[in-house]
């Protein structure tokens, strides 16, 4: 479904330069309106429902609700971000509740060494830098037709 | 709305947008899986002292086919060979694949794949006793020799919500953020004024302020996904988001090549993926992990029912797992013979799988089936949610969607790109410029393409495309090194460009006011009737789901004689804020991509994809006369397209 916002929770972001959703959004959906400070979605039927938004909501402000073309109004679901994991509760229409916690990564965010040090000796081959660096053979078909 | 109009959007676009002219040296134009990859290995190679520059239309931590996640990681070679991995898509994409390029990926792609881990993405393990643990549960990496989880012969399960999240925290840190412009959508290329086919800039806009990037570069590749919504989806209403591949993929890649003259490959390739009816959540693990059946409304397998019927398309119907365009063959038979609809039977797997399984181990299925939607494709979960679908009580409908455009998952459309420097590399599958060829190099000389860009030669999937990106980031180093004294001269002046980019404002602001309503108004047309229209052609005359998947010479001609208005009419675009003028140029990009697409289909005599799509004229795979590309060539000054047969080489044998 598309996202929304909830009108109480929402607080533009208090007057930051951009929105969170704003900032996220891969289809440049989530806009602030600069008069009530709040974020809506601009055009609801270019989402793809990637959760990007909800998940990112400082406030907690943003849900989906399911398309109107397709899903019979009634059920949710719902993210839970954490630095290593993702809990989601997922409501049916007959009121059945599901939660699940899934691992998101096994670092810290921020974390990961670029490697800027390393630099590739022989650009005349094809091999990529961490293939040079554990001195990979590159391998070659097996056999060629024709050859 | 009452006058004086005003534009719908927050950020209102101006006349007079700023002019940024910026100069590097390698340019990249895009920011998913392929962009990352090139942005991550691009300074370990580089000469010393050159400039890169990254330009995202969204923000780098969530852009692309993977910024939702992922819950399987499609392509790890592991204990398989490259030439195996060439053997099995050769049979997918119905024979005529690049088997250089595809080999070249399946040499590399685990190395991807190993710093994916590295940097903290979790993959599931099978320990020794034959269990299987998430990716967080310390078992050791597979770089040293651990077993994955595998859901087919090349597929490895991840818990991969935040895939992308991983894959853009390594490439910003390696390419530095300094070097990143994110809301920077690239809308034309440009060519060199005094060398011929050379590439030298690119233009853009920013989507957050009143600003015209005109860039000069050396080299540059293009990576920038495949192309959604060219076609009418089967959800038209608020749905028509929940496309299968993501909404932005708006065939950049492909129109912003080809413009130059970049000659394309397999346009007349696509992909119809079968997938759950309306959320379009992934079948895979159900098919692969669970081994649910599919049937029809007698229970029927129509696999099996039908399997007389891949006897027709030898070799690509006889092998172990038939061509996937032949699965939806035969589906589609029993959906036109009334035997739909067709339904995932997921209550019968599960019973099976759990019948020797603790309470606990049943409860982790469970969780296991819900993670492959909610890692990659939440709507899927959210229309199960509001439908009272729980898989262990009731089946769920799967059917073919509406076509995709793409590269790098289970289709092959794309460029014509330089094979690797290696002695098995055909002659005619390299790209030599002043006596040297560089892999990934398109036709135009210093511009490069991977990922969804890169044609025929599919199923590199998210790692396969991170693996290709950083690949073409050395042959680029290597381009920049060999031509550092290449000065790029752009064709046309920045002031000319900038008023190319903000051309639909200008349509806008010169006749909004002439009516009352700023959406109709005869001088122009918005952004959103533009690609109804072009989704109304190609899908009543460019085998969409309306005919089944069907066209033939007669359709086609009638749909390049309303694609010739549509074009005309590409002129009077009209954008009143920033986020339109985006979305105008999205939508130039489909229309040029649809071209393609319809004029390599109406080239090929024959119906090559079956499943895909029909050509009612030439209903048959015809090994004689067409087995070969077919490629393509717009000539930027005489403004003429050509499209020719091109051979098509074996270099795995069978």
């Amino acid at each position: 479904m598309p996202s929304y916002v909830d009108t109480a929770k929402c607080d533009g972001c208090k007057g930051g330069e951009k929105t969170a959703c704003m900032y996220i959004c891969p289809s440049d959906l989530m806009v602030l309106n600069v008069e009530t400070m709040k974020a809506y979605n601009q055009e609801p039927d270019q989402c793809w429902e990637c959760f990007s938004c909800v998940k990112i909501c400082p406030q907690g402000a943003i849900g989906v609700r399911a398309y109107s073309d397709i899903v019979p109004l009634g059920g949710s679901v719902a993210p839970m971000m954490s630095s290593d994991s993702i809990m989601w509760t997922i409501e049916f229409r007959n009121k059945n509740i599901l939660r699940f916690k899934f691992p998101i990564r096994t670092t810290a965010e921020g974390s990961i060494n670029p490697k800027n040090d390393l630099k590739g000796k022989n650009l005349d081959d094809e091999k990529l830098t961490d293939e040079e660096v554990d001195n990979v053979t590159l391998k070659r078909p097996i056999a060629i037709v024709g050859k | 709305m009452a006058l004086p109009n005003k534009p719908i959007g927050e950020l209102p676009a101006t006349l007079d947008p700023a002019i940024a002219e910026l100069e590097t040296d390698i340019l990249i134009v895009g920011g998913g899986m392929a962009a990352c990859g090139t942005a991550y290995e691009i300074k370990k190679w580089a000469p010393e002292g050159t400039k890169i520059l990254l330009c995202d239309k969204a923000a780098l931590e969530r852009s692309g086919a993977v910024a939702q996640g992922l819950s399987a990681i499609n392509t790890y070679l592991g204990e398989n060979t490259a030439d195996d991995y060439v053997r099995m898509i050769r049979n997918d994409l119905m024979g005529i694949v690049r088997e250089d390029l595809i080999f070249d990926c399946g040499r590399h792609v685990d190395r991807s794949v190993y710093l994916f881990e590295e940097w903290g993405l979790p993959i599931w393990k099978t320990l020794e006793d034959g269990k299987t643990v998430d990716g967080a549960q310390g078992a050791a990496p597979l770089k040293t020799g651990a077993k994955p989880v595998r859901s087919g012969r090349w597929q490895i399960m991840i818990n991969g919500e935040s895939y992308k999240r991983i894959v853009a925290e390594a490439a910003k840190a390696a390419l530095g953020s300094d070097n990143i412009i994110e809301r920077c959508f690239i809308v034309k290329l440009v060519l060199d004024k005094n060398e011929p086919n050379r590439i030298a800039g690119a233009v853009g806009f920013s989507v957050r302020e009143n600003k015209v990037y005109v860039i000069k570069t050396n080299a540059m590749v293009v990576a920038c996904g495949g192309a959604v919504n060219v076609f009418r989806p089967r959800s038209t209403g608020e749905g028509m988001g929940r496309c299968w591949y993501p909404v932005w993929n708006a065939g950049s890649t492909y129109t912003l090549c080809q413009e130059v003259g970049a000659e394309m490959t397999m346009m007349e390739n696509r992909f119809v993926p079968a997938r759950f009816k309306d959320g379009y959540g992934p079948v895979g693990a159900w098919f692969l992990l669970f081994k649910a059946k599919a049937t029809n409304t007698l229970g029927e397998n129509y696999m099996a029912t039908n399997a007389e019927m891949l006897k027709q398309y030898p070799p690509y119907g006889l092998a172990k797992v038939p061509a996937s365009c032949l699965r939806n063959h035969l589906m589609l038979k029993e959906m036109r013979e009334g035997r739909g609809p067709i339904y995932m039977d997921t209550p019968t797997a599960i019973k099976n799988l759990a019948a020797n399984m603790t309470p606990k181990e049943f409860k982790h299925l469970i969780a296991e089936a819900w993670e492959d939607f909610l890692d990659m494709s939440v709507g899927q979960a959210g229309l199960w949610a509001g439908s009272n679908i729980e898989p262990e009580k009731v089946g769920s409908e799967i059917m073919p969607t509406e076509p995709y455009l793409l590269g790098s998952h289970s289709g092959c459309c794309g460029i014509w790109v330089a094979g690797p420097n290696e002695d098995w590399t055909p002659e005619a599958y390299k790209i030599p410029y002043k006596g040297k060829n560089y892999k990934g190099m398109t036709t135009v000389n210093g511009l490069f393409t991977a990922g969804d860009g890169t044609g025929a030669s599919g199923h590199k999937f998210s790692s396969g495309s991170h693996a290709e990106g950083r690949m073409v980031a050395k042959s680029m180093s290597r381009f920049v090194k060999d031509n550092k004294d290449f000065k790029p001269t752009l064709k046309q002046a920045p002031k000319e460009l900038a008023d190319i980019v903000y051309k639909p404002v200008k349509t806008f602001m010169e006749h909004y006011q002439k009516t009352t309503a700023t959406d109709i108004n005869p001088n122009y047309i918005k952004p959103n009737g533009f690609q109804k229209r072009l989704m109304k052609i190609t899908d009543e005359y460019g085998a969409g789901i309306a005919t089944s998947y069907v066209t033939s010479k007669a359709m086609l001609t009638q749909a390049f004689h309303l694609l010739g208005m549509l074009r005309e009419d590409s002129e009077k675009m009209a954008a009143g804020d920033l986020h339109e003028l985006l979305r105008a140029w999205e939508n130039y990009h489909r229309l040029g991509t649809v071209e393609s697409h319809l004029r390599h289909i109406l080239f090929r005599e024959e119906s090559r994809y079956p499943g895909f799509y029909y050509r009612s004229d030439f209903d048959l795979v015809d090994e004689k006369n067409w087995k070969c590309f077919v490629n393509s060539k717009f000539d930027p000054d005489k403004k003429e397209w050509s499209v020719f047969k091109k051979d098509y080489i074996q270099i795995i044998p069978d």
